[in-house]
C-alpha cells in the first residue's frame, strides 16, 4: 500500500515537470504532437525507472559509510549518477534508432539530452534526500515517469488542440507553450499547497 | 630537386576571426538564441532568475563551462567512439564544473556558498551539452569555441533581463546580495520608495508574491518569445 501510495504521489501530486519544473527543455521542445510526444515519455519512464533503483543500489553499496567500503563516498554522488544515467541512456537511443528510424529522427538532439533531463538527476537526488528503500525507490521512479510522461501528452494535446485558436501570430507555437505550462505549473501548486518558501 | 621542397602547396587559410566567426557570437544573442529559440537551459533559468546576483554569476560559469567543453570536445571529437560519447562529453563537462566551483570557493567564499547547488546543476544544464551534441562534435576546435562563448552570452542576456524583472518587481530590490544592492521600492525607509511613509504616492503598491515563484520566469520568457518574434516574424514555427 505504501507503494502505490509513493507512485501516486510522484505522478500526480509532486509532479516532476509541473510541481518542481525539472524537465523543462525537453517537456516544451518536444511537445510539438502527442505522437513524439508518446516516445519521449516512454523513453523517460524507462530511464527514471531504470536509473533510480541502479543509483539506489551504488548510493547504498559503494558510497555509504555503512556500505561494504566503509568510507564515505558521497562526493562522487553527481559523477557517478551521472555516469548511470548516460549510460542507460546511451541504450535507449541505440535501440530506437535500430527499432524506429522516424521516430529517432522526429526526437533529434532532445534524445541524448535525455541525459541531462533534470528530472533524472532530480529524482535520483530526491531518493537519497527522502532515504527511499529499495522498493520505494522502484515505485519512486516508475511514478515520477509516468506523471512526467502525463505531463508532457496533456501539453501536446493542448497544443495540438491551439493550433487552430486565434494565438496572436507571434506568440503560436513555442511562446503559447511557456505560458500553457506556467497555468498549469499554477494549477499544480495547488496541490502542493502555496508556499513560496518551498519553492526558493 | 631541390626546387620542389622550397615551393610548398599554397593552403588557403581561413580567417581567424573572419565574418563566419563573428556570426558565431552574434547569432546567439539574437536570431538564434539558446533558450527563447532552441529551447535549452530553461531548468536552470527558472531556477535561479529570482535573484539577479546568482543569475549574473551563473551566466558567467556557463560561458566558461560552456566555451571550453566545446574546444575539448571538438578536439577530440575524432577519437571519441560513437558508443560512448555521451559519459565522454560529461565527464569533460563535470571536470569543467568542479573547476569553476574550486574557483569561485577561492575568491568569494560567501557567494561560494549561496550559489553552490545551482552550480552543480550546470552539469545537467542542456544548453551546454547541447552545444557539444548539435555543434562541436561536427566543428573545428576554434570554430566551436567562439560557438560556446555566444551560446553562454545569449543564454546569460536572457536570464539577467528575466532576473531584472523577477527582482524588482517580486523583492522591490536589485542586485541583493552584492556590492550594488539597490532598495527601490519597499514598505521601510531602508527603500527608496517607501511604500509605507504617510502621504506616499505608492501606498497602493505591493510587491509581487508570484514573481518569487518559478511559474513567473515561464511568463516572462513567454513574453519575450512574443516580443522577439513580433519583430522578426520569420522565427516563428507554426507548429
Amino acid at each position: 500500500m505504501e507503494l502505490v501510495n509513493i507512485f501516486l504521489k510522484a505522478a500526480f501530486i509532486e509532479n516532476l515537470v509541473l510541481a518542481y519544473f525539472l524537465g523543462m527543455c525537453s517537456f516544451l521542445a518536444v511537445s510539438k504532437t502527442v505522437k513524439t510526444a508518446f516516445g519521449l515519455g516512454l523513453a523517460v519512464i524507462f530511464v527514471l525507472g531504470i536509473t533510480m533503483p541502479i543509483n539506489w543500489l551504488i548510493n547504498e553499496y559503494l558510497l555509504s559509510e555503512t556500505g561494504p567500503l566503509g568510507f564515505d563516498f558521497s562526493f562522487l554522488r553527481f559523477i557517478l549518477f551521472i555516469a548511470v544515467i548516460a549510460s542507460m541512456v546511451q541504450l535507449v537511443e541505440m535501440v530506437i534508432e535500430k527499432v524506429s528510424p522516424s521516430l529517432y529522427n522526429s526526437l533529434g538532439i532532445f534524445l541524448p539530452l535525455i541525459t541531462v533531463n533534470c528530472a533524472i538527476l532530480g529524482g535520483s537526488l530526491f531518493m537519497v534526500a527522502r532515504e527511499y528503500n529499495f522498493g520505494e525507490s522502484v515505485a519512486f521512479g516508475l511514478g515520477g515517469g509516468f506523471g512526467w510522461f502525463l505531463a508532457i501528452i496533456a501539453i501536446a494535446a493542448i497544443r495540438e488542440k491551439i493550433r487552430y485558436s486565434n494565438v496572436p501570430p507571434a506568440l503560436r507555437g513555442l511562446g503559447m507553450a511557456f505560458i500553457l505550462t506556467g497555468l498549469m505549473g499554477i494549477a499544480f501548486m495547488s496541490l502542493l499547497g502555496i508556499d513560496p518558501a518551498a519553492f526558493k | 630537386m631541390a626546387e620542389v621542397t622550397t615551393a610548398p602547396a599554397i593552403k588557403e587559410k581561413e580567417p581567424l576571426f573572419g565574418k563566419k566567426e563573428k556570426k558565431l557570437i552574434t547569432d546567439p544573442l539574437t536570431d538564434n538564441n539558446p533558450i527563447t529559440i532552441q529551447v535549452l537551459g530553461i531548468c536552470s533559468a527558472l531556477a535561479v532568475t529570482s535573484l539577479v546576483l546568482p543569475s549574473v554569476v551563473i551566466s558567467v560559469a556557463v560561458v566558461f563551462v560552456c566555451a571550453f567543453s566545446s574546444l575539448f570536445t571538438s578536439l577530440l571529437r575524432t577519437r571519441i567512439p560513437k558508443s560512448i560519447r555521451m559519459i565522454v562529453q560529461l565527464v569533460i563537462i563535470a571536470t569543467l564544473v568542479t573547476i569553476v566551483e574550486m574557483v569561485l570557493k577561492y575568491f568569494s567564499y560567501p557567494v561560494y556558498r549561496q550559489l553552490t547547488i545551482y552550480i552543480g546543476l550546470i552539469i545537467t544544464n542542456c544548453i551546454v551539452m547541447g552545444r557539444l551534441e548539435a555543434f562541436a562534435m561536427a566543428n573545428k576546435p576554434w570554430r566551436s569555441f567562439l560557438d560556446g562563448i555566444g551560446n553562454g552570452l545569449g543564454y546569460g542576456l536572457i536570464l539577467v533581463a528575466v532576473a531584472l524583472v523577477r527582482e524588482l518587481f517580486g523583492k522591490g530590490s536589485l542586485f541583493a546580495g552584492s556590492a550594488a544592492e539597490m532598495k527601490i521600492i519597499g514598505a521601510s525607509s531602508d527603500y527608496w520608495i517607501n511604500t509605507a511613509a504617510d502621504g506616499s504616492w505608492f501606498s497602493w503598491y505591493s510587491n509581487n508574491n508570484l514573481m518569487v515563484l518559478p511559474v513567473a520566469a515561464m511568463f516572462i520568457i513567454g513574453i519575450f518569445i512574443w516580443i522577439q518574434r513580433a519583430r522578426n516574424p520569420e522565427l516563428v514555427d507554426i507548429s
